[in-house]
């Protein structure tokens, strides 16, 4: 909350106060405003809450523990499609919410033990490749587990989920207020999905500056010496992978009762790389980098899809490039070019315990030092 | 016992194909320590622009026979890929050569990406059937084995290259220079090696080496695609790991031992695995390898680096 009031530009560093209240004024009424330029708005901004969470938990293993994580998508996928086995007609098993996306979290968080357990002796971009792989597996059983028995039905995938009950209250249906008002649904999960955030948020922050946060930082500036010192490296990487997956998990949860319908397709090494790009983009390793990554690069594309489209319709008579090719190409360029102008993100770690390992040279002294 | 003489010859076709690609990998990672991982990419980029300009000499210069088309296709993709190696170096990688270790191996991922979105802007998401110039009709079979005339030229022009490599890792100057480079940059540019000419030069023989893999690899299955070349690249980097990174012989016998065990493992699979899993798990042993190689055996088959390099 505080890194993000700080991220307000100008009044971010002189009155941070005013700042918190602008940050928590925009988080509320974005919806709002998003609805004067159309619903799918609001549906856009509802996804890049979701994004946000992804962020924030791969945010947690890449940024906070040096671990890099190429396959980040299947914990999201572990945790949508188990999601959709607990609360869809699928298996016809119908339980509430509250079991379903705790399941949902505890499986993805085996699977990051069970990604994790093998691979804690590899660093860098080895354990890129075999989290890129594991990411892979996980699409390859999704795609062909509906022979000989249908378990996740394959890439048609899986659909009539049930929407998200809260205390009883089905948040998927409008909501009537006296006989005038009507709330969309995408208002509501809006601002479930932000509660999910903020929690998220909260969370992150106290582990950061905690016990275990340190011990990351330690892991992640340098293993050895964090391993002399008494760390142990192995329960602490572990606790990474798991606790990252976890939001993962939740994340997926949310997107699959969100969008009623699953199927492998969402979980493609593409949305791996996107969530990377997200927070590379923003500034690994700080939290309001990360969530204004997340946000940015979610928005940007469908701000192109509503301008690059027509803008092209206009000025060649037809689209050249569409949409999903837009995407990409803006998130490699990001990529790329962040890499080489500005390593640290958007806006850089600054703080004493969230220094990444790619802050380089001058441009990481000069931004700490303001 | 047909069916595992069979999966062998067409293991060893496609385990050199990927020995290939494996040793633009491991030239590059024995040199600077990174993962280059467009290479897989820049094999896309070599089967889809031979494709084309096979595709312009048939309609500009139909006269040519179908061999000299090929041929003319193969040097032209060589050369574009050669190119577009060396402008990756030169734009992507050469100016995070000091920065820590993650960042080189993002921009890779970026360049990836990048390229897969150029080619599938220039040549569109469809499946794009590769002219077979060479026959892929079987020859008579042999001891019950069919072998097509494609995968007798792609095993003879992958053993020329890898020979053609070996010795011009160990018998020359260029060769010397660069191993001289891969085993200490600095005492080799204080020997008076130009570094950064050997480092493009690695790029430049690899992304070749890439090219003539793309186009053997397109010919033998008879198609190409913009997002084609992210399979053989994972896999080749697993016969890479396999045979131990950094080094030559083992990125051949990794990329040979990967192609046998994943054909033979296909043909196998629903037996061993009691009918619940099919050929469509493939894709599966290269990972599954892998992660065994890595956590077992983390130096390879013949290597000798540590998997553990920070």
């Amino acid at each position: 909350m505080n890194e993000l009031a700080l991220a307000v530009p100008y009044l971010g560093k002189r009155h941070p106060a005013a700042a918190r209240w602008v940050v928590i004024a925009i988080a509320i009424g974005a919806p709002l405003i998003a609805v004067l330029f159309g619903k799918t708005w609001v549906r856009i901004l509802d996804f890049a809450m979701l994004y946000v969470m992804l962020a924030i938990g791969l945010n947690l293993v890449v940024g906070f523990a040096g671990l890099l994580d190429l396959g980040y998508i299947a914990f999201y996928a572990v945790g949508a499609y188990t999601f959709a086995f607990l609360a869809s007609p699928h298996f016809d098993i119908h339980l509430p919410f509250w079991l379903v996306l705790p399941a949902g979290a505890a499986c993805a968080a085996v699977a990051g033990i069970i990604l994790g357990l093998p691979t804690l002796r590899l660093r860098g971009d080895y354990l890129a490749i075999v989290t890129l792989g594991f990411g892979e597996i996980v699409r390859i059983f999704l795609n062909n587990l509906n022979h000989p028995v249908n378990i996740t039905n394959g890439p048609q995938g899986i659909n009539m989920i049930d929407p998200l009950v809260l205390f009883g209250w089905d948040i998927s249906r409008p909501l009537k207020i006296g006989d005038e008002i009507t709330v969309n649904s995408l208002f509501l999960y809006y601002y479930v999905f932000l509660a999910f955030v903020v929690l998220s948020i909260i969370l992150v922050q106290r582990l950061q500056v905690s016990r275990v946060g340190r011990a990351w930082a330690a892991i992640r500036d340098d293993e050895l010496a964090a391993k002399a010192i008494g760390i142990n490296t192995r329960n602490m990487k572990l606790l990474a992978f798991s606790l990252g997956a976890t939001f993962g998990g939740v994340s997926g949860g949310l997107f699959a009762a969100f969008q009623g319908f699953v199927s492998p397709e969402s979980f493609s090494l593409m949305e791996s790389i996107a969530v990377l790009t997200m927070i590379v983009f923003g500034g690994m390793g700080n939290l309001a980098g990360v969530i204004i990554g997340a946000l940015a690069l979610t928005a940007l594309p469908e701000v192109l899809r509503y301008v690059a489209v027509p803008v092209q319709q206009a000025v060649f008579d037809r689209v050249i490039l569409d949409p999903e090719v837009l995407r990409m190409l803006l998130l490699s360029l990001a990529m790329i070019f962040m890499m080489l102008l500005r390593p640290a993100g958007l806006i850089p770690a600054y703080s004493r315990y969230s220094r990444p390992e790619l802050v380089v040279g001058k441009a990481a002294s000069g931004e700490a030092g303001k | 016992m047909e069916t595992l003489l069979q999966q062998t010859v067409n293991g060893l076709v496609v385990g050199s194909v990927y020995a290939l690609i494996a040793l633009g990998y491991t030239m590059v990672y024995g040199i600077l320590g990174l993962i280059n991982f467009a290479h897989g990419d820049v094999l896309m980029v070599g089967a889809l622009v031979a494709l084309e300009a096979i595709r312009l000499l048939q309609i500009y210069a139909p006269e040519l026979g179908l061999v000299p088309t090929l041929l003319a296709g193969l040097a032209i993709s060589v050369v574009v890929c050669m190119i577009l190696g060396y402008t990756i170096e030169r734009t992507a990688y050469r100016r995070l050569r000091n920065a820590p270790r993650l960042a080189p191996l993002i921009t890779a991922i970026g360049v990836s990406f990048l390229l897969q979105t150029l080619a599938m802007i220039i040549w569109g998401r469809n499946y794009h059937t590769f002219p077979q110039l060479v026959s892929t009709v079987p020859l008579e079979p042999i001891a019950g084995v069919f072998i097509t005339p494609v995968q007798i030229a792609i095993l003879v022009v992958s053993a020329t290259l890898m020979v053609g490599l070996v010795v011009l890792v160990n018998k020359t100057r260029l060769g010397r220079a660069m191993r001289a480079t891969a085993e200490n940059h600095k005492v080799a540019s204080l020997m008076g090696v130009d570094t950064n000419k050997i480092i493009a030069a690695t790029f430049i023989i690899g992304s070749g080496l890439a090219a003539v893999a793309g186009v053997m690899y397109s010919s033998n299955y008879g198609i190409a695609h913009y997002a084609m070349g992210f399979m053989p690249g994972l896999k080749a980097f697993t016969a890479a790991v396999l045979g131990g990174i950094g080094n030559l012989a083992g990125a051949m016998l990794g990329g040979i031992v990967l192609g046998l065990v994943e054909s033979i493992g296909a043909g196998y699979i629903e037996d061993l695995s009691f009918g619940f899993l099919n050929s469509s798990y493939q894709d599966i042993f290269a990972f599954l390898i892998l992660g065994i190689v890595l956590i077992f055996r983390p130096t390879g088959l013949l290597g000798e680096r540590v998997a553990d390099r920070a």
